[in-house]
């Protein structure tokens, strides 16, 4: 099927928010090209459970597309249209599957040769977006806070490193009841500037009880038996004879909450959505709670765009131990804090990155404390770069210069 | 030898990553010619990267599927044009995904004259009772993108008796030492290095794969794999210098397949994939060692991946007329 045959009633399976969204739209979505109107679909059909900010950028992009004169949206999907497309592309079913005509549609690009066409129309459509879309006021700074280290004593791994160009590296930090400190802080944020899915606390092991509601909490091990069930149904489906990897990248663009035992419905319905994709679509998510916390950050800044986050690492499993669940033989988990730390510390930085993609991003402050030691980094407007202090600070008065 | 599995210069040879590489960088490059850029303009998945790599032209196929390659390889070349026999060229290869990268399926070259591919975790694996796999699966792990992924093998594979027949090794001597090494790359240069002494081969291709594990999102691990394939490129020149087969003639190539994504491109995430295409995971290094190269030189010039078929075609004296490639000027 070809975007001009599409009718509303082809958006019957799509669920209620998604389907008025699409058939609003359908004089529009019948002009766009075959190379860029599943991706936008792809966004469409999760509307129902999108972060408020999700759906912000995605009714701006209809707006900006149906209020582009005829000539101007030619133009624009020019790049698109000429990308030279298989028949079999055609015939995927890309208005129900639309993920699936995506990992598709890429596969092709590749062997083609014609990626960097793609990429290019791609960077060039999300400028003129982005340049067409009012600039959103927000209520305060965006504050990023990261904790790391935890179990390490000694270390010989220089932290920061990456991170130290762009703030101020703190070497003499007291940070008695550090963890309390921030915690404190980033309710007292969802308290004063109290917004959906806004203020975000994740954590690599259990997250701490906080003083106020309003914080979007997520873990590594309340997740266990989540990440359990879908290693599982992922094993299966990558034994010999199971259907390999196309067939597992399938399963997982399609798993549900409910297939994995959490709720998918309200406000903690659109959590466990998010929760699901982060153990399937992230690499080495289901596996080890550095990383899960790293892609959880990263996607919650990607997708929440949140006033504040809070993210905190926590030793992971060893390498071995992580085969051995792997291979369905695990003894005894073993952590492994040093591995850790130095997982953390990129992820740190990686968060820094997240953060600095998002609007306001000239005057967002950001914090990474060594847990249990003296040493933190500081960015943001005030602070310097490339600066290293040795001088003594409590972290509270630190953070209470952030918030 | 492939410093496979996705390096990037950030952590190899940018300031902040030579200490990753202190064998690379104190022992083989002042014995190199050093290329400092290598661009790899094909798919960055590791099977069809380092297919095109063996045979000097972009492949196409789908990365993940029991495919060979649609090209001739280097082996091909090798045996047709010098009349070698099967047991003067092989492949040590990190995963059963590579199973058929010793022979392509050109009608002018193809069957029965490729390399023997040897898969040492697949071997390890045929030796091992169910019972006894627990010890082994640090060194049986297949595929990284994938973790929970080990493709089935398809085609005419050598059995577990006839290698170790070829290699002059007892299936209890292997998997006891096998026991003592790190890692799936560990065996593969044992397996190696048993076949340069037992059959002492004229053109042996090895395709490291341990960096991979970035995929897992765990920095310190990939810097692991860095260091550990770093100490085995090491490993297997010393090998090289000592084996009386190999000793001051022979000529190595060390070059990654490809790189990884770059921590700002927004449609990665960094070092634990290579999705983006962009300029850093598609540029990577060559270096070339041996009696005929000159030493401690550094080429700046910007060549491709292709061009290693070409150019081990003008070493070893055979053609390479269906590559894409062009040989390097300064290696003969």
């Amino acid at each position: 099927m070809q975007p001009g045959e599409l009718t509303p009633e082809r958006f019957s399976s799509y669920p209620p928010l998604a389907k008025q969204l699409a058939t609003t739209h359908i004089l529009l979505l019948q002009q766009l090209p075959l190379a860029f109107l599943p991706l936008l679909l792809r966004e469409v059909i999760a509307y129902d459970w999108k972060f408020p900010a999700e759906r912000r950028d995605l009714d701006n992009q209809f707006a900006y597309l149906a209020g582009l004169p005829a000539d101007q949206l030619h133009t624009s999907m020019q790049p698109f249209a000429q990308l030279r497309l298989s028949p079999e592309l055609g015939s995927v079913d890309w208005v129900n599957s639309p993920a699936q005509f995506s990992e598709k549609l890429t596969a092709h690009l590749w062997t083609t040769h014609q990626i960097e066409e793609f990429r290019t129309a791609s960077v060039e459509y999300v400028h003129k977006l982005n340049a067409a879309t009012p600039a959103e006021k927000l209520p305060t700074h965006r504050l990023s806070l990261i904790i790391l280290g935890e179990g390490v004593t000694e270390n010989r791994y220089p932290l920061f490193r990456k991170l130290r160009p762009q703030g101020v590296y703190l070497k003499n930090v007291n940070a008695q009841d550090g963890r309390r400190i921030l915690l404190d802080a980033v309710a007292q944020r969802a308290a004063e500037h109290p917004a959906p899915f806004a203020h975000w606390y994740i954590d690599g092991a259990t997250n701490d009880p906080l003083p106020r509601d309003g914080v979007t909490c997520m873990n590594y091990s309340s997740l266990g038996e989540v990440r359990a069930t879908l290693v599982n149904k992922m094993r299966k489906v990558m034994q010999p004879g199971g259907g390999g990897p196309e067939l597992l990248r399938t399963m997982l663009a399609q798993m549900r909450p409910e297939e994995l035992g959490l709720q998918g419905t309200g406000d903690v319905g659109v959590l466990n959505h998010f929760q699901v994709s982060i153990l399937t679509e992230g690499s080495g998510t289901q596996l080890f709670s550095t990383t899960f916390v790293q892609w959880s950050a990263r996607e919650a800044l990607r997708r929440a765009q949140p006033l504040t986050l809070l993210a905190r690492f926590a030793p992971r499993l060893h390498e071995q131990s992580m085969r051995e669940l792997i291979a369905g033989t695990q003894q005894k988990p073993v952590p492994d804090p040093q591995g850790s730390l130095i997982d953390a510390d990129m992820g740190a930085y990686y968060t820094w990155i997240n953060q600095q993609r998002l609007s306001g991003a000239e005057q967002s402050r950001f914090l990474v404390w060594f847990e249990g030691h003296n040493e933190a980094l500081v960015a943001g407007p005030g602070f310097g770069r490339g600066v290293v202090d040795s001088s003594a600070i409590d972290l509270k008065d630190l953070v209470s210069h952030l918030t | 030898m492939t410093f496979g599995g996705g390096a990037r210069d950030e952590e190899t040879f940018m300031p902040e990553g030579q200490e990753n590489i202190p064998h690379l960088l104190n022992e083989l490059i002042p014995q190199s010619t050093f290329y400092t850029q290598v661009i790899n303009r094909g798919i960055l998945g590791h099977y069809v990267a380092t297919a095109s790599l063996a045979t000097g032209v972009y492949e196409t196929f789908n990365n993940f599927a029991a495919v060979s390659p649609e090209n001739p390889t280097v082996f091909e070349y090798f045996r047709k044009d010098l009349n070698r026999p099967a047991t003067d060229a092989w492949v040590v290869a990190p995963s059963n995904g590579f199973a058929h990268i010793g022979e392509s399926t050109h009608r002018a070259y193809g069957q029965g004259l490729g390399a023997g591919v040897l898969l040492p975790k697949r071997l390890l694996s045929a030796a091992l009772s169910s019972a006894g796999e627990s010890q082994y699966e640090h060194l049986l792990r297949d595929n990284y993108e994938s973790p929970l992924y080990t493709p089935e093998l398809t085609g005419s594979q050598l059995d577990l008796h006839e290698v170790a027949e070829l290699l002059k090794l007892s299936v209890t001597d292997f998997t006891t030492h096998a026991r003592n090494l790190a890692s799936p790359d560990e065996l593969s240069v044992y397996v190696a290095r048993q076949l340069m002494r037992q059959l002492a081969p004229s053109l042996l291709w090895i395709t490291l794969h341990d960096i991979d594990i970035a995929h897992s999102g765990t920095y310190s691990l990939y810097l692991e794999g860095i260091q550990r394939t770093d100490r085995l490129c090491s490993e297997i020149w010393k090998t090289i210098q000592s084996e009386p087969e190999y000793a001051g003639k022979t000529t190595m190539f060390i070059l990654p397949d490809f790189g990884r994504d770059s921590d700002t491109d927004p449609g990665g995430n960094g070092f634990q994939h290579h999705r983006t295409g962009d300029s850093l995971s598609r540029t990577t290094w060559m270096m070339v060692l041996g009696p005929q190269v000159r030493q401690n030189v550094v080429v700046d010039r910007a060549i491709e991946s292709t061009d290693l078929v070409p150019s081990l075609g003008r070493v070893l004296g055979f053609s390479t007329q269906l590559s894409r490639g062009k040989p390097v000027e300064e290696v003969s």
